[in-house]
């Protein structure tokens, strides 16, 4: 992959870039260095997996990739759009448009259905209701979900769950779908079934970003980029 | 989010939380019952006193010549001495003001006292007994229901006939006609003429409790010392001829009791303008009462919608994080969580709203209290309730809107 220096911009086809990317967190009296410069690019399509052992930094990396929270120094592009210097509430439009959040937890609110937790979204992008109900049921469809769409998040399965998680995730065509640990909650064989949907979702065409700890989870992706230390360790491609 | 999105998610979490919601509902509902219920006895009183009482009292284009003030409001003990002091109304001074004033003018002399009256083997204590000349009825606007008024040559000769009140009438001769019948008072006999029609309550005390006798009869000795009057009643036909036959009374007393011309008067000529003036003194204490006791409530309901506001944020930390997450922006928090803490208040206004309307009913139908629901409360209420619940979200929901999503998510 070509060089970037500070002053480029990226190629078109690359979704994520970081250019000595640091992230520092004050700590009382001494300062946490959570990233000391993260250096990587993601093309369009790719379905890359962040690897490391706990305090690597991949935490902070996801925050960063997914619009959070915004780097000490270093640059990071979206889209070809130079997000770390955004304000707050433009933060929150990338987000809304450009990054789908999947959870290891779910993370969907408990007293409303299927159908309104992926409608969410779509109310922050200021949407009509006939139109966001619209998108949030092909959004359902989509997981496979057509038929649990009036139900609510207790009345659901843990791998149901985390299917209107990704369809809500889903729901505003982001750039790039980020999961963090999505199937640490979830029992191996639902793992699976989780796994062979963002397998499916990449094979259309979505570019996938997934932080994990597990190796056979990580295997299922085409790159595994690994970190220690606030430092990319490794960046490999596997065989598929 | 759009503005109706926020309310109708607000109304979501509300029917969500009902009990949490009802008790910070709580405050609201019983500072804006309050306002409207309170706002509609003052109300009530006021439509009664300048439409009723002070026409009753007085009458209307009237006014009432007097040693001294008949309605006073917290009058010293100095004020008083001064006033018990002064010459009494003779009649001598009754008949040169009623020569003097030029134009069409009607008067009745007037002395009363609480006295007891018995007849028919009955005996009713503390009857409100006036002297009186025969253009009184017509002054006080009181109609005779059975049998009839006494005549001037009546009260010239002071004959002991008597005009009852229709409550008098009812005790005294339950079961029979009371006219021609003889009632005492201070062992005196007389004989009843005629009985006034209904007259009604004020403040729960009857308007029928009450006889009239001829000024110049026996009951002269129980209501004044000879030749002394507690007022002369002037009634005009019309404000102009009011203030004319004011003046000319005015002058015929000062030269009466030889006053200088800066003297000032030992005796005051009354209208119902004055009893409205008390009237107004005693409302502007009311509403100035009342709105604090409203704000106390009020003030009690904003910090409880606050807190409750305040928790609400705690408990949704997670929520709010997410939202971020999704693409909520600072204002998008605010306005949710604002748009939370205004609908509670306004439903609890909107109930405290409709209770107020309802207690004032029931206090109009159930007491004395006169009580007439204001529009101006009710809209006063709506703003008074929204005004409260964006009052009291704005430091919860501003806490809200800054949490940090990263924090937020990770919690518990």
């Amino acid at each position: 992959m070509q060089e970037f220096r500070t002053g480029d911009t990226p190629l078109p086809d690359v979704v994520i870039l970081t250019h000595k990317l640091t992230r520092e967190y004050d700590m009382g009296s001494e300062t946490v260095r959570a990233l000391r410069g993260v250096s990587i690019q993601i093309r369009k399509n790719e379905y890359v997996a962040v690897m490391g052992p706990s305090g690597s930094g991949k935490s902070t990396l996801m925050n960063l990739v997914g619009c959070l929270d915004t780097p000490t120094s270093g640059e990071y592009w979206l889209n070809a759009q130079k997000v770390s210097d955004l304000v707050d509430d433009e933060l929150a439009r990338i987000r809304n448009k450009e990054i789908g959040f999947v959870f290891q937890t779910f993370n969907l609110l408990p007293r409303a259905d299927a159908l309104h937790n992926v409608e969410l979204p779509l109310i922050y992008a200021g949407l009509g209701s006939k139109e966001r109900r619209a998108r949030a049921a092909d959004a359902l469809q989509r997981v496979g979900l057509g038929d649990r769409m009036d139900h609510r998040p207790n009345e659901l399965s843990g791998g149901q769950r985390q299917r209107v998680a990704i369809a809500r995730a889903l729901v505003n065509n982001p750039s790039i779908l980020l999961a963090d640990e999505p199937t640490g909650n979830l029992d191996s064989t639902t793992g699976l079934e989780i796994m062979a949907l963002f397998r499916e979702l990449h094979d259309s065409g979505q570019t996938v970003v997934m932080v994990t700890h597990e190796q056979d989870i990580a295997a299922q992706a085409a790159r595994v980029i690994t970190l220690r230390d606030g430092l990319v360790a490794t960046d490999q491609l596997q065989a598929a | 989010m759009p503005l109706f999105e926020a309310v109708r998610l607000a109304f979501q979490t509300l029917r969500a939380q009902k009990l949490k919601s009802g008790f910070s509902l709580l405050g609201v509902f019983v500072g804006v019952t309050f306002l409207i219920a309170a706002w509609s006895i003052v109300n009530g009183m006021n439509v009664y006193m300048t439409e009723q009482f002070a026409g009753r009292l007085i009458g209307v284009n009237t006014f009432h010549l007097r040693r001294r003030p008949n309605f006073t409001p917290n009058i010293s003990d100095s004020t008083w001495r001064a006033w018990a002091r002064r010459p009494r109304i003779t009649f001598g001074d009754a008949d040169a003001v009623t020569a003097a004033i030029t134009a069409p003018v009607i008067t009745a002399w007037e002395s009363s006292d609480r006295v007891t009256i018995e007849g028919a083997g009955k005996k009713i204590l503390d009857v409100e007994v006036t002297g009186a000349t025969e253009r009184y009825f017509d002054i006080r606007n009181l109609d005779i229901a059975n049998g009839r008024a006494f005549t001037a040559q009546e009260v010239r000769s002071g004959v002991p006939v008597i005009v009852l009140g229709e409550e008098i009438g009812l005790k005294l001769f339950p079961s029979r006609d009371p006219i021609g019948r003889q009632v005492r008072i201070g062992g005196q006999p007389y004989r009843v003429i005629g009985v006034v029609a209904h007259q009604g309550k004020i403040f729960g005390f009857s308007l029928d409790r009450f006889a009239v006798a001829p000024a110049r009869s026996p009951v002269q000795d129980l209501v004044n010392p000879p030749g002394i009057i507690d007022a002369l009643v002037v009634k005009a036909q019309s404000v102009e001829a009011m203030r004319a036959a004011m003046v000319e009374a005015e002058g015929v007393m000062r030269s009466r009791h030889h006053l200088r011309p800066r003297q000032d008067n030992n005796f005051v000529l009354e209208t119902s303008e004055g009893v409205l003036e008390f009237w107004g003194g005693i409302k502007r204490i009311l509403f100035f009462v009342g709105p604090g006791l409203v704000g106390v409530a009020l003030v009690v309901g904003g910090i409880v919608i606050m807190n409750i506001m305040l928790m609400a944020v705690a408990e949704r930390t997670r929520e709010i994080g997410l939202r971020k997450s999704l693409g909520a922006r600072r204002r998008d928090i605010l306005r949710q969580f604002l748009a939370e803490s205004t609908t509670i208040a306004v439903v609890g206004a909107s109930i405290g709203i409709v209770t107020g309307i309802g207690l004032s009913f029931l206090l109009d139908a159930a007491t004395p209290l006169p009580a007439a629901v204001s529009g101006m409360s009710i809209v006063l209420g709506v703003i008074i309730g929204g005004g409260v619940g964006i009052v009291a979200g704005v430091y919860p929901a501003s806490r809200a809107a800054r949490l940090d999503p990263i924090t937020a998510l990770r919690q518990e």
